[in-house]
């Protein structure tokens, strides 16, 4: 189970970038956060995997208190999480990030599975640099698998569909499809797609730094509109 | 510690080269860094040398290593053309300190012959007293060779060891011939001046891969000077440095196209703690048909970078030195 009790978060000339936010999220259970750009869910997640430190809350994964521990020792309590921009290393070979976050030796063929399941041909790819050699949907695709093959209490996806397209999208939807089914964890999904809400046993709606709605998914949708290639929220009536 | 080599070939050849070699165990340390582990006696022709003499020499058929008769310590190494699938070991190692030396290797790589070329410079001492090792390396490749050439240079040992390696390398590549370098310099070496020149003839290619890393104190300054003289030449130039510590490298180079001529340079750099690092590429174009491009980007490790590794459970310190090993392409 994941407890976020009253998390803010401020930066010297930005306060209120997140505003007492309060979550709980069951074990095996899906929560889809959405909402308007700059509403503040990167910055959740971030707070989440420990990437930044919130200025006030605490956070709870099971027995376990995250709220003082570092990026590192979040990862190795059982968080993953899968960045909305995906980084680059020179030099790294895809084989490389996978065994780094395997943190064993690997086999090729062990590789190529993790890869195939995110839907690259693995062989063309496994030597390929990490660089900006790789197109952005490639490289979001090796960022999921990463993520993927972590046997983890708590999946974080930031805005996983960026830059895959229509074709592959339905693929990734399988995905977390069978990661809800398979893996027991609790996993947050930030994303704006229809098809992936439509997984979650929960939606959240972040605006402004707050906690607009979060509820079952009949309790929410009808207070949102989602419509092809645009999103809004309503925001008023809420709270 | 084990020296038994790691590559995939007949284990009871390489074992019996190295063991019938009179060499100490130090020396053998040094080879396996050196990954001189000799695969195949009959398609490979070693000469290794041991404190400034030479511990073992063999040549095949095809590949003949003749010592230097003209009182300079070294050797010509004459690979027949037509030559395939055969390599060349020529490591020196240094156990003793106060070892100053200048050694000239030269190879002729006759046409159409493809070879691989180990090479490199290990410095393993225990006491304070300097050493310096200069290896004059000249390269003439006939039209159609191919050579893959990898060096290495490793330092180390117990003591303030005052190691300098200082490698002088030229190539001349006739028509079509093409020379891969494959330098690694992994800390360890206080002072290094490399120099690497080179004319490439037509529809010839040069790439040079450079990885370097200084701590401490070491300096180190690199410096290309390339020029594509045949049509359809090309070079392709990349380093990449770690510069740590109060360590200082410089980087220079000049590619001149003297023809239609494809010439790329590329500098990277990645700064960690004090390091300082100058990158001074120049492009020299004397024809309306050279494209030459030059890139140098120095910098910190992005965070970034480091906060995905630890994402993955790394710790920052962890994070940072696969960072480098992979740029390093060491990893
Ligand atoms: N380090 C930062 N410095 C300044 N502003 C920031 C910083 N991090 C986030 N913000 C701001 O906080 C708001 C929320 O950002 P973010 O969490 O990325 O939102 P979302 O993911 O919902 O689009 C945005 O207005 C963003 O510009
Ligand atoms: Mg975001």
């Amino acid at each position: 189970m994941l407890k976020l009790n009253d998390i803010s978060y401020d930066i010297p000339d930005r306060e209120g970038i997140l505003k007492d936010v309060n979550m709980e999220i069951g074990t095996g259970e899906m929560v889809v956060v959405t909402g308007p750009n700059g509403g503040g869910k990167t910055s959740l997640i971030r707070a989440i995997a420990g990437v930044i430190q919130p200025s006030s809350g605490e956070i709870w994964l099971d027995d376990t208190d995250l709220t003082e521990l570092g990026i590192t020792e979040r990862a190795n309590a059982g968080v993953a999480y899968s960045f909305q921009n995906p980084v680059r290393f020179k030099g790294f070979r895809v084989r490389d990030l996978i065994r780094i976050a395997a943190k064993r030796r690997m086999k090729e063929q062990e590789i190529c599975n993790v890869l195939s399941r995110v839907g690259l041909c693995a062989r063309s790819y496994i030597d390929r640099e990490v660089d900006g050699s790789l197109s952005g949907g490639e490289l979001k695709r090796i960022e999921i698998a990463t993520v993927l093959m972590r046997k983890v209490k708590l999946y974080l996806f930031d805005e996983p569909e960026a830059g895959i397209d229509l074709w592959s999208f339905g693929h990734l939807v399988e995905i977390f499809s069978e990661l809800r089914k398979d893996s027991g964890a609790t996993i947050v999904i930030i994303s704006h797609q229809e098809r992936i809400i439509n997984l979650a046993d929960r939606l959240a709606v972040l605006a402004d730094g707050r906690l607009t709605h979060f509820g079952t998914r009949d309790e929410i949708l009808p207070h949102l509109h989602i419509r092809p290639f645009s999103f809004s929220c309503q925001t008023d009536g809420a709270e | 510690m084990d020296n038994s080599p790691t590559t995939p070939v007949d284990l009871e050849k390489v074992k019996n080269i190295l063991d019938s070699l009179p060499i100490s165990a130090t020396t053998r340390d040094i080879l396996a860094g050196l990954d001189c582990h000799i695969p195949d006696p009959e398609r490979t022709a070693y000469n290794i040398r041991e404190n400034s003499r030479c511990a073992g020499r063999h040549s095949t058929p095809e590949i003949q290593i003749v010592p230097k008769t003209d009182g300079k310590s070294g050797v010509d190494v004459y690979v027949a053309a037509g030559t395939v699938d055969q390599s060349v070991y020529i490591p020196a190692c240094i156990s003793q300190s106060g070892v100053d030396e200048d050694v000239y290797n030269d190879f002729h790589i006759g046409a159409g012959a493809k070879v691989k070329i180990i090479a490199g410079c290990g410095i393993h001492t225990h006491s304070n007293e300097k050493s310096r090792h200069s290896g004059i390396h000249n390269f003439y490749l006939e039209a159609g060779a191919r050579v893959i050439y990898v060096e290495k240079h490793l330092g180390g040992g117990v003591g303030r060891h005052n190691v300098q390696i200082d490698p002088i390398t030229h190539c001349e590549l006739a028509e079509g011939s093409y020379l891969e370098m494959d330098t690694v310099q992994i800390g360890g070496v206080d002072d290094s001046r490399r120099l690497t020149t080179g004319t490439v003839g037509p529809g010839a290619s040069l790439v040079v891969k450079e990885s370097l890393l200084t701590e401490f104190e070491q300096r180190t300054t690199t410096d290309f000077n390339i020029t594509l003289a045949g049509a359809g030449s090309s070079v392709e130039l990349a380093s990449r440095s770690v510069a740590k510590d109060d360590s200082y490298q410089e980087y220079t180079s000049v590619i001149t196209g003297d023809n239609a001529c494809k010439g790329h340079s590329a500098c990277d750099a990645i700064l960690v703690g004090r390091g300082k690092v100058d990158a001074t590429p120049t492009l020299r174009a004397n024809h309306p048909d050279a494209q030459l491009i030059h890139e140098a980007a120095i910098g910190k490790i992005a965070g970034d970078q480091i906060i995905k590794l630890q994402t993955l459970g790394l710790t920052e310190a962890e994070a940072e030195q696969k960072i480098i090993d992979g740029f390093l392409r060491t990893l």
